[in-house]
């Protein structure tokens, strides 16, 4: 079949979106990058597209709260269009400010709950800073088709409010039975991770999530920025490569997106 | 700023905002990083008595709206579900304040920018929660609320100190009294005449000085002329633009001046233009073929590869960074990306560098001249400044350095630079009569007037208060908008050029572009944030993130469509004509004629007067060192030396996903990298290194050696990780005391022909600079300058990203070599100020061997027998080694007998001279054995010894001349004093 179709969705202050849609081509898909307000004018585009990118960034400046601006126009302007996109088997990816926005949105809460009913937030860093630095990243046992468990692979990290929070501690128990925690922050040994192995202090070192669907992923880190042989902070400690730890991510979303189970 | 002693009663119902208040506070303490963090920045300060702190996100909403509206607006925009409680108050109510807690109020002066509250009313609007009419406000603040047992004159330090900044913000004590609203209307004013026909020398100085126009008696002189010739007074405007077009920021009027030189025992020199004899001749006689346009855009350019050029720019933003350097430092990096986009006909941003140099964190406050603010302060300020401009933008901060010297601590320099990608189709434009002129962007309101002007005199001690005006506040995200529509219609040739609008604002960029033909400009069509500005006002502001395009008819309407796809908005404001005049008009009234001859031809080019006369210390040769292990332990703990990582990880030096050197390096992250390398293009194995370097220890000594020795620094930085030295451009940054004076200026010549001699035998093209000539600082009846500083920044071609070396050692048993001659050149240098001992011999290169050395090592680099490569600079030797070794995570040993014969004056200590002498263009490099041959081969005929081999054991050993062991210290130690100190 021909190769899946990304559209990589941008807002004002949208930074990432280049680097994404080259990863999404690198992984398989094709991809076009498009402005939300274009997406309004015609939703009608989702029909044609497979694959589904908030691209990270300061959308909006990230003014009143990280990605607010924009889960509030998803919410608002967008919601029906992607829960339909999203049953017919549409996968929808938010990385950093795009799961942000994602989380604002609604697309991981039960389908007409309400704003004020979120359970879960990302919100300050325990630094109170932006930081960008290196993370591992473990890939955990859940229902996004894409992920697979138990890897572990290096990735950046760059954001100011990353801080997964919850209402209680009974949240994070009930997406874990429900496989919806996708990815989380190890030391470099494995195990659990202190600062700065999690950089933001995320509960649960919880670095991404996924609906209860699995087709909806979000996760703070960049794998965008580790899909070149030269990406790694220590590539000039390496013996030569073919590419970077993320790519596979990509390769994997692209395929599950043309009907192959990975 | 009141402090009350009733704070609950103090505000009179009166004085409360006709709004709705919002206030969303963190529910839990640990949500609420900033208010946590506040009691031990206040004790920093010595405040006592404030236990807790709480931080408050606050709106001001129109009455008009009803409560239930209000409410949906927080539910759905302004609070978060799960972190934040509100507390809203009805308009003209006061606020239900917890007992026992002291509030402080913090919001924007009336007119400043306001940025959230600009993407608040416009989602309102979007997502259909509330229409706004343009008369109803929208207003952010922060309200602090304290507790603790905290006195009056406490709390009043806090809050002016900590928590507002009253140039830019009102900071309200125990008192609710908001402004809501707009701005109070100024004077606004037709055209309006100013008397200088008939004015003598004592008037035409106070038109000067009470207008803020920074003209001398001699400028005036020459206007007054003038206008007298053409028989009538000059306009208001024309006066402003006349003394923005002539500012030293603007003309750059002593670089490019005449002057006459003398030094001690030498006949008087003439240049009658030093910045052409110096810097701008080297590149000329160097003639490189991949030089693109240099000097006289807003940008260097060079070629790149294939039909890809690169441009780089590096301004300073010193004045407004002193006073506001959260504001001052974000609007510098934001007026450089502007510069980017207005080279040629716009490049792409692709990297961003900054260069602080500031005052020592540790000065005591007893020592803070009256007016400054506490270096700490200040680069706090700056550092979040670059990191949230930077950042939003979507731009990595790649590049940099700090400087510190009590030299800084009142008139503080911040330098920013931005790289840009651009096909090589776009690095030319022309402005063709007929053009629409069209400006883009954000909107235009009263700040920023006298920016130029302003950074083009001495700052003095009620600057802070006098200056506000000046300042102005950064939207990146407007910014960014402007960039993505920018390229877009670029790629689609929608307009024939561009510039950017920086200091002078319109006045400079609409100026420029017709510059060759003329212009008509209708100042009415420009759109304002707020009415009542006046003609003048309108003409010169500096508000930010607007871009000035040169439009043919026939492309106006689809170049509108791509702004406003972006949500830019733009507007016709004048036209380009083959008139040579520029004519300004207000709602049909002329409000200013000038012709474009006398604008930009009339300045009258004074004659100066320089003189050098070295400094006079005893020479302190070079003392013995007791102690060698705690000696590089110190070393590596003095600022410039210490660990910047505070700051690097604040910046994202990674997004676009060009970065392939990082800033930090090395297993853990924490190696001090040379340079950073960028491949921005997908396609093609090459890429980009940028580097720079400056000392402001040597300029003091010797500006001449030391502009050459900063200048082998930039370049040591680029070729060490893999830049071509035949294929490098570099940057000249000079930031100078008041050049008025004849010893300040004679040191800039002495440095101005130094670079000019080093560009030459390198063989590097300066392609871009900028000169800050006025960084005094008055107090009481002293001028005290700064430092002279010269900011040098290379950007170089890496031919093969797969041939970039890292600085962190990489293998146990690998040989470590040396390469490049130590002399005992120790003036200046880190080992002597440790023990606070001036003079000796500044280090500087040997401009007849130094570029053969950079190319021999290029050569190995690029034949792949290099695995690490560190230059030595600050520090020396040990300090390189050291961090060569903790960045690896592997030991060291060092022999310093295998170093060849050393020549140093008697009595020095040699062991010392050879591990802390800063000597130039040396480097440590890293050797598999199996490669030495080739290693060899390439370094013939180039000083170069094996003085050391790595070591499986975490520990650096250094054995001396004599034999014996000088110092081991284990890598743990040398990280940690590496990473300890100021952090922020």
């Amino acid at each position: 079949m021909s190769a899946p179709r990304a559209l990589v969705l941008r807002a004002a202050g949208t930074n990432c979106d280049g680097e994404t849609a080259r990863a999404l081509e690198l992984g398989g898909a094709t991809a076009a990058v498009w402005h939300l307000e274009r997406l309004v004018a015609e939703p009608d585009r989702l029909e044609q597209t497979e694959i589904l990118v908030l691209a990270g960034g300061f959308s909006h400046g990230d003014d009143v709260g990280a990605g607010r601006v924009w889960g509030l126009d998803l919410r608002r302007r967008l919601q029906a269009e992607l829960w339909a996109f999203v049953e017919r088997g549409g996968l929808v990816l938010g990385i950093c400010n795009g799961f942000q926005a994602l989380l604002e949105s609604g697309l991981f809460a039960p389908r007409g709950s309400a704003a004020a009913e979120r359970d879960v937030a990302l919100t300050a860093n325990t630094s109170n800073h932006y930081e960008c630095r290196w993370v591992s990243l473990e890939s955990l046992d859940c229902v996004c088709p894409w992920i697979v468990a138990g890897e572990r692979w290096p990735v950046p990290v760059a954001h100011a409010e990353g801080r997964f929070a919850v209402a209680d501690g009974g949240v994070v128990e009930r997406l874990r039975a429900a496989g919806q925690v996708a990815l989380s922050y190890v030391a470099p040994g494995g195990g659990p991770a202190e600062y700065p192995a999690n950089p933001n202090g995320s509960v649960a070192d919880i670095a991404g999530i996924c609906d209860a669907s699995g087709r909806v992923l979000g996760l703070m880190p960049h794998p965008e920025r580790n899909v070149s042989p030269w990406h790694h902070p220590r590539w000039t400690r390496m013996e030569a490569r073919e590419e970077g730890e993320g790519l596979i991510f990509f390769r994997r979303m692209v395929a599950v997106a043309a009907g192959v189970s990975v | 700023m009141q402090a009350s002693t009733e704070p609950e009663s103090a505000t009179a119902a009166a004085t409360l905002p006709d709004a709705w208040r919002v206030e969303c506070f963190r529910r839990s303490v640990a949500d609420d990083p900033d208010g946590a963090g506040l009691p031990a920045a206040a004790a920093e300060l010595g405040i006592e008595g404030l236990d807790d702190a709480r931080l408050g996100r606050g709106v001001l909403l129109p009455a008009s709206l009803g409560r239930e509206h209000i409410e949906r607006i927080i539910a759905e925009l302004l609070a978060d579900p799960l972190l934040d409680e509100v507390r809203l108050t009805a308009p003209g109510q006061l606020p239900a304040i917890p007992a026992g807690v002291r509030r402080v109020l913090v919001a924007r002066k009336p007119g400043v920018m306001d940025p959230v509250a600009q993407t608040i009313r416009e989602t309102l609007a979007r997502v259909g929660l509330a229409r706004l009419d343009p008369a109803e406000c929208v207003s952010t603040f922060r309200a602090w609320e304290l507790s603790g047992p905290l006195s009056d004159e406490s709390a009043a330090t806090l809050a002016r100190r900590v928590l507002g900044n009253e140039t830019i913000e009102d900071v309200l004590l125990d008192d609710e009294g908001l402004h809501h609203g707009p701005p109070a209307a100024g004077a606004p004013h037709g055209r309006v005449e100013v008397a200088l026909c008939e004015a003598e020398d004592a008037r035409l100085a106070r038109i000067s000085d009470e207008g803020g126009l920074s003209l001398n008696l001699e400028e005036m002189t020459v206007i007054r002329d003038h206008f007298r010739a053409a028989g009538r007074e000059p306009t208001a405007c024309e006066l402003e633009t006349l003394a923005q077009t002539w500012s030293e920021h603007c003309k750059h009027k002593t670089f490019a001046g005449t002057v006459l030189y003398s030094s001690p025992g030498q006949p008087v020199r003439r240049f009658e233009n030093l910045l052409e004899e110096t810097i701008k001749r080297a590149t000329e006689e160097l003639d490189r073929p991949w030089c693109v346009s240099v000097f006289h855009d807003n940008a260097g350019i060079i070629a790149f590869d294939g039909d890809w050029d690169v441009s780089f720019k590096v301004e300073t933003h010193n004045h407004p960074s002193a006073i506001d350097p959260y504001g001052g430092a974000g609007t510098g990096i934001g007026g450089v990306i502007r510069d980017i986009l207005g080279v040629g006909l716009g490049a792409r941003p692709i990297a961003n560098t900054d260069a602080f140099f500031v005052g020592p964190s540790d000065l005591p406050a007893e020592e803070l001249p009256r007016g400054c603010m506490h270096p700490r302060r200040i680069l706090r300020g700056v550092v979040r400044g670059v990191r949230d401009y930077g950042n939003r933008m979507g731009i990595p901060t790649v590049n940099g350095g700090v400087w510190t010297h009590p030299g800084y601590v009142a008139n503080p320099l911040v330098f920013a630079g931005t790289i840009g990608l651009i096909p090589r189709s776009c690095a030319t434009k022309s402005v063709a009569a007929g053009d629409w002129i069209v400006v883009a962007g954000g909107r235009t309101g009263r700040d920023g007037i006298h920016g130029a002007t302003f950074s083009s005199v001495e700052l003095h001690e009620e600057s802070e208060t006098v200056s506000s005006a000046a300042v102005q506040i950064g939207d990146p995200i407007t910014e960014k908008r402007v960039l993505d529509a920018l390229l877009t219609a670029r790629d689609r040739g929608l307009y024939r050029a561009i510039t950017d609008c920086g200091a002078g604002g319109l006045s400079s960029a609409v100026g420029e572009m017709g510059e060759e033909l003329g212009a008509t400009v209708d100042l009415e069509t420009v759109p304002l944030k707020y009415p009542g500005l006046t003609p003048e006002e309108i003409w010169i502001s500096e508000a930010q993130e607007r871009m000035v395009m040169a439009v043919g008819p026939e492309r106006l309407e689809a170049l509108v469509e791509v702004f406003s796809a972006e949500g830019v908005e733009t507007s016709v404001i004048g036209r380009f004509e083959d008139t040579g005049r520029l004519l300004l008009r207000h709602g049909g009234e002329v409000t200013g004629e000038l012709s474009m001859a006398f604008l930009h031809g009339g300045t009258p080019r004074p004659v100066r007067e320089a003189v050098w006369t070295p400094p006079e210390h005893p020479d302190p040769s070079v003392p013995a060192c007791a102690d060698h292990g705690r000696t590089l332990l110190e070393l590596l703990a003095m600022p410039d030396v210490a660990s910047k990582e505070w700051i690097v990880r604040q910046y994202d030096h990674e997004v676009q996903g060009f970065s392939v050197l990082k800033p930090l390096v090395g297993v853990r992250g924490d190696g001090p990298g040379d340079g950073a390398v960028l491949k921005p293009l997908v396609d093609s194995p090459k890429a980009l290194a940028v580097g720079c370097g400056a000392n402001p220890r040597y300029g003091l000594l010797h500006p001449g050696r030391m502009a050459a020795a900063v200048i082998d620094e930039a370049l040591r930085n680029v070729v060490c990780v893999g830049g071509d030295p035949e294929h490098t451009a570099i940057l000249d940054n000079f930031a100078w005391g008041n050049c008025d004076k004849p010893d300040r200026l004679g040191s800039l010549v002495l440095a101005a022909e130094a670079c000019r001699d080093a560009a030459l035998a390198y063989g590097t093209p300066f392609i871009s600079g900028k000169d800050s000539l006025n960084n005094e600082y008055r107090v009481g009846g002293r001028a005290i300058p700064i430092p002279p500083t010269l900011l040098i920044s290379a950007l170089a071609v890496v031919p093969d990203v797969a041939r970039v070396v890292s600085m962190d050692l990489k293998r146990a048993g690998n040989g470590v070599w040396l390469v490049g001659a130590t002399h005992a050149e120790l003036g200046g240098s880190h080992y002597l100020a440790a023990r606070g001992l001036e003079g000796g011999v500044v280090p500087a290169p040997d401009l007849a061997t130094a570029p053969g050395v950079l190319r021999a090592l290029h050569g190995a680099l690029a034949a792949g027998c290099v695995r690490a490569c560190h230059d030595l600079s600050e520090g020396g030797l040990a300090v390189a080694a050291a961090e060569m070794a903790f960045a690896g995570e592997l030991g060291l040993t060092l022999e310093l007998s295998a170093v060849e014969a050393l020549e140093a004056p008697p009595g020095a200590d040699l062991d010392a001279t050879l591990l802390y002498s800063e000597s130039t263009t040396r480097f440590l490099v890293e050797v598999e054995p199996a490669a030495e041959e080739r290693w060899l081969a390439a370094m013939a005929g180039v000083p170069c010894a094996r003085v050391g081999r790595v070591l499986a054991e975490p520990q650096l050993e250094i054995e001396g001349l004599g034999g014996g062991r000088l110092a081991c210290i284990a890598l743990a130690d040398l990280r940690a004093a590496h990473g300890g100190g100021f952090q922020g």
